[in-house]
């Protein structure tokens, strides 16, 4: 990332920057490792030292911001590290990632949170954003340093994978929130009603055998701390929404001004809870072996039907901000097991287009204004996710029809918990540029050197 | 194919090839193939009643049991029903496997797998395990209970014991009392009876029905499960032509499920004086292990109209006719 590069031409590509409202066909100039503008070169020869790629008929956008991936460093490096993360996301066009602290140690001091940061300045190319515990080791039991961890860098503070289940702990890091002026992101499950569970409380459970979580476990939480925000005025971020009720329970603490930003993943805007029969979310009349497809197992579960058009509707109409992948890699052995074994979790980075809009069909413009635009500003960093002239010079390039097939060998991250492994699906990202170094390029020709 | 919007997430049911190579549950079967399963398994009851019965058609054949859950009559009648058709039996429980060293269900059935076995057949306390293990082994894997979901020859001995006993299922109200929501006989149960043409009615606590449902028509989602769910046991075994008392798990009462056992039986349980309200003569089913004087009492448990003992009896036959039809030469018998 620190590497000068030479300036850079995208031409010909559509332009979307949503933090600009442009929807344009240009070139976009980056140069010294900024953007320097969306412009309108035509057939104009390049100076010496320039490189220029063809992004004829592709989105070009700004890189994509991801609030909500699993590093799974320090501690599980066989699961992920920052290089093959780092290789994940600019797979997926994501230049900007945030780190979840349920790492071995824990993100809960500033050590920890630095010598992570050392690290990913060596192995990552794209930039890692840590987010640090709300408690102590992730117990739940006391808070963690909130201000050394805030001077240390951290973009919020979550015990993502577990929530925090006692409500006043939950109020004083709110209260925290409001000097740090950084959110709080609360994995909402109360596991008071629902401790042990393999996936949404329904019919496919009911028929599978298998333990379910209602809806309400995720939306009492929420309730809880939408409440808790209302007292404190602190800002509650709330991850991966994944039901009807959520939604509800959102929009109106949104339309009461109270302090709440919201992401969806993209496989809850894509996939139901009929994925785990194994059968590309159709509802096989015979079990085969394929069913209890552990690839689809998550926290929270995919929900139904319903569930998924109400995020999606949430995700048009603003009522959730963003687009977090929770990017969750597993080693084979997690997942090679029995369903109600296998660990939570699918990776995200790589397929978070292909799911939304080859799959969900949210539309591009809408994706990209929630994997840029609804993420800074939940970050509150204007130099990233946009390609106003001095922004960060990073860039995904989009070819939207372009399909390519889910694969173990060409997937950068280490794992490859996908359902959708060995699978063709529509929307890849043709190249990624992070501070005006291409550092993928899916294209094969498409760099050219002028 | 490119997963789209257009070709994910449609409402549709599909139809998968029922021709299963392993027995995961009984949804694979048509009801052609249970009557053709029952009437085997009858003949192999009546060969078996001028003992002593061998067969060797499965001569040479190696089957394995593996249960990581305790188990009388069903493992018992698996290795009975391998052993009077000529196969070698070898149990293995897990508790004294290399499991109890931490080896990986994995691991385990791959290594079993390797010595070259026939059929491989399984209980576990996870439902699904059949279908992750027939992922991974060439073995024929035979269901024997897994976790809440299935145990399909009890569905098809039950379906047996009770076409004997009323001599026509089509059309029979069956009275399915009890835990529904965390017993694999329930739901194979369903799926079988259901095949046959069987109208159920279902009642038990509301802490043990699946949440979904609610008093009237409900399903599993898919075909071949449609019940009707009563409010009251008496409402539900009004009329039944037979009645499926299911076990009460005990330990459902530590977890908060139900307040009291003596609640359950008062509420629940089957006695003579709920029997009374079914059609004259209707008998009682039971999987067993039963629990006498709480959902069953025990007059009617050892009374007339049990058929629990047939229920065992026929486990064996019926486990006989699964064993030559998915392990033996004679697969085309179906």
């Amino acid at each position: 990332m620190s590497q000068q590069s030479r300036p850079v031409v995208i031409r010909n590509g559509r332009v979307i920057d949503p933090s600009q409202g442009v929807d344009t066909f240009g070139d976009v100039v980056l140069v010294d490792g900024v953007v320097h503008g969306i412009e309108s070169l035509g057939a104009t020869q390049l100076p010496d030292g320039w490189s220029e790629f063809d992004a004829s008929g592709m989105i070009v956008a700004p890189g994509f911001i991801d609030l909500h991936t699993h590093l799974r460093t320090p501690g599980q490096e066989w699961k992920e590290d920052p290089k093959t993360a780092s290789d994940a996301a600019v797979h997926g066009g994501f230049t900007t990632i945030c780190a979840m602290p349920n790492t071995y140690p824990a993100q809960d001091n500033a050590s920890v949170v630095g010598e992570l940061m050392l690290r990913c300045a060596s192995e990552s190319a794209v930039r890692v954003r840590p987010i640090g515990a709300i408690t102590k080791e992730r117990k739940g039991d006391e808070l963690a340093p909130m201000h050394e961890l805030a001077d240390a860098g951290v973009v919020g503070f979550s015990d993502d994978g577990d929530p925090v289940m006692s409500p006043h702990l939950m109020r004083q890091a709110l209260n925290y929130s409001t000097d740090l002026d950084l959110p709080i992101i609360n994995h909402a499950e109360d596991r008071g009603l629902v401790a042990e569970w393999d996936m949404n409380e329904g019919v496919v459970a009911s028929h599978l055998g298998l333990r379910g979580i209602p809806n309400s476990a995720e939306s009492m939480m929420i309730a809880r701390d939408i409440e808790l925000a209302r007292i404190t005025i602190g800002r509650l971020h709330i991850p991966h929404v994944s039901t009807g009720e959520s939604v509800e329970l959102i929009r109106r603490a949104k339309s009461e001004s109270i302090k709440v930003t919201a992401e969806v993943t993209p496989h809850h805007l894509a996939l139901t809870e009929r994925w785990v029969y194994g059968e590309n979310g159709n509802v096989p009349d015979v079990l085969t072996e394929n069913a209890y497809d552990t690839l689809a197992k998550m926290a929270p579960p995919l929900r139904t039907e319903k569930d998924r058009q109400a995020v999606i509707e949430a995700l048009v109409d603003g009522t959730i901000d963003a687009i977090g992948t929770d990017h969750a890699p597993h080693a084979a052995t997690d997942k090679v097991c029995t369903f109600t074994e296998a660990a939570n979790g699918i990776i995200g980075l790589e397929t978070a287009l292909s799911l939304a809009c080859g799959i969900a069909g949210i539309d591009i413009s809408l994706a990209i204004e929630r994997l840029t635009c609804g993420p800074r500003t939940i970050l509150g960093d204007d130099s990233i996710g946009t390609l106003k002239p001095g922004a960060k010079a990073d860039v995904a390039i989009i070819d939207l029809q372009g399909d390519w097939v889910v694969e173990s060998s060409t997937l950068g991250s280490k794992s490859h918990n996908t359902p959708l492994l060995g699978k063709s699906v529509l929307s890849r990202v043709a190249a990624t540029f992070v501070g005006g170094v291409k550092v993928w390029d899916a294209t094969g020709d498409g760099a050219k050197d002028a | 194919m490119t997963l789209t919007l257009t070709n994910v997430s449609q409402q549709d049911v599909t139809a998968v090839s029922a021709d299963s190579k392993h027995l995961l549950d009984v949804d694979s079967l048509t009801p052609e193939q249970i009557h053709k399963l029952r009437e085997r398994a009858s003949e192999f009851r009546q060969l078996r009643a001028s003992r002593p019965f061998k067969s060797d058609s499965l001569r040479g054949g190696s089957i394995y049991t593996l249960f990581f859950e305790n188990s009388t009559r069903t493992r018992v009648s698996f290795e009975h029903a391998g052993k009077a058709l000529g196969a070698d039996v070898i149990n293995i429980a897990a508790s004294t496997s290399s499991v109890s060293k931490g080896e990986s269900l994995l691991n385990t059935v791959l290594t079993l797998d390797a010595m070259g076995i026939d059929a491989l057949i399984v209980r576990h306390p996870h439902s699904g395990s059949p279908h992750f293990i027939a992922r991974h082994v060439d073995a024929v894997v035979i269901n024997a209970g897994d976790g809440a979901h299935g145990h399909p020859t009890q569905a098809l001995l039950d379906v047996l014991t009770l076409q004997d006993h009323l001599g026509n299922l089509q059309g029979a109200k069956l009275a399915l009392v009890g835990d529904i929501l965390y017993s694999r006989v329930a739901r194979s149960d369903i799926i079988a009876f259901r095949k046959m043409g069987v109208e159920i009615s279902i009642a038990g606590p509301p802490t043990l029905l699946p949440q979904d449902w609610a008093p009237g028509e409900n399903s599993l989602g898919v075909p071949d499960t449609e019940v009707t769910v009563h409010e009251s046991v008496e409402d539900a075994i009004r009329d039944a032509d037979a009645i499926m008392c299911l076990r009460l798990q005990l330990e459902r009462q530590t977890s908060g499920l139900l307040p009291d056992v003596n609640e359950y039986s008062r509420v629940w349980g089957i006695n003579a004086q709920r029997l009374a309200l079914a059609k004259p003569g209707a008998p009682v089913m039971h999987p067993g292990p039963m629990n006498e004087g709480l959902e069953i009492s025990t007059d009617i448990a050892h009374g007339s109209l049990s058929l629990v003992e047939n229920q065992v009896e026929n486990g064996v036959a019926m486990r006989m006719a699964v064993l030559e039809h998915y392990c033996g030469p004679t697969r085309e018998i179906l």
